[in-house]
């Protein structure tokens, strides 16, 4: 495995896709969505947060499969985490 | 590498003598990085949950503290922040093709966003503590729900308070290795202390992705209903 480097326009694409983003859920904050505009805010950060691992940290570049399952492992744990303590909270008040 | 060397081979001077080469190397101290990253994300995992719970549990009172958050350093801050990844991100691209001038500048405007983040927050901060937004005895909220209001700045504080200490952290390493690039330590071949101050710096990022939205946006404009 020879190290990827990637290239100057790539990272610039990136730091541009990243900076639309912020403008779009800064401007769909002021939208009257109800429920939807934590869905829409959360899908958005969601894409931000996709594009600085996957290419600024480099996951998508890893070739070690055993960092990629410390990665995917560390994300399960906070599912199980966030999901487990979510459904207790909102089951509760179920009459 | 010197004569007395007691290596048979000849081999890049950054490789310890414990792994069999260079890659091997890099590998495990990667994925070491990531191991402790993924603490993190648990650190700040549980404090994101805790979140989630109490804005569920109270609803209400956590929109009308949401009010009280500046859209527009909050926004510009998030800005800022990506801003820093991208010379992060170059700083790191600089350092694999061993351009040492490069490195160091791209490290050092890494750290002045840096340094204009802290800078925003502090104001941020100064603000909600003049009104009395600090959880505590001097806790003031003129409302009918003040002390759900003060688990919302209690979380508020919290949350960005330690990623607020994440940067300040993140500004000391990404020093020390642009100090340590300056004086020559790294070049083509070792450079992995950048690209793992590197993945810490874009990490505090993403944590900051996510607490934008939540404190920032998701109920700035909305009345409670």
């Amino acid at each position: 495995m020879s190290e990827h480097i990637a290239t100057k326009k790539t990272y610039i694409l990136v730091w541009m896709s990243l900076m639309c983003l912020t403008a779009a859920t800064a401007g769909a904050s002021y939208l009257e969505l109800g429920r939807f505009n934590i869905v829409l805010a959360m899908v958005i950060a969601t894409c931000k947060a996709l594009l600085v691992a996957l290419i600024f940290m480099g996951v998508k570049y890893i070739s070690q499969k055993i960092t990629l399952v410390v990665i995917v492992a560390g994300l399960f744990w906070l599912f199980i985490l966030v999901s487990l303590s979510m459904t207790d909270t909102i089951s509760r008040s179920w009459r | 590498m010197s004569d007395s060397s007691p290596n048979f081979t000849a081999h890049s001077p950054g490789l310890q003598h414990h792994f069999a080469t260079m890659e091997q190397q890099t590998d495990a101290s990667v994925m070491g990085m990531w191991v402790f990253l993924v603490t993190e994300i648990m650190f700040f995992g549980g404090m994101f949950t805790g979140y989630m719970i109490y804005r569920y549990t109270y609803y209400g009172p956590w929109l009308e503290g949401s009010q009280h958050m500046d859209f527009w350093w909050g926004t510009i801050n998030t800005a800022v922040l990506l801003c820093s990844s991208l010379t992060m991100a170059l700083g790191v691209r600089a350092s694999q093709l061993g351009q040492r001038r490069l490195v160091v500048a791209f490290l050092l405007i890494t750290i002045l966003f840096g340094v204009g983040f802290l800078g925003i927050k502090g104001i941020e901060y100064h603000g909600h503590w003049v009104d009395g937004q600090f959880p505590g005895a001097h806790f003031r909220f003129a409302g009918p729900n003040p002390r759900q209001v003060e688990l919302f700045f209690s979380f508020y504080w919290a949350m960005t308070g330690f990623h607020a200490l994440h940067v300040l952290i993140g500004i000391g390493l990404v020093a020390y290795i642009a100090y340590r690039s300056w004086k020559g330590a790294y070049g083509r071949e070792y450079h992995n202390p950048v690209e793992n101050v590197g993945l810490y710096w874009h990490f505090v990022d993403i944590v900051w992705i996510y607490l934008y939205p939540l404190l920032y946006l998701i109920s700035h404009k909305h009345v409670s209903g």
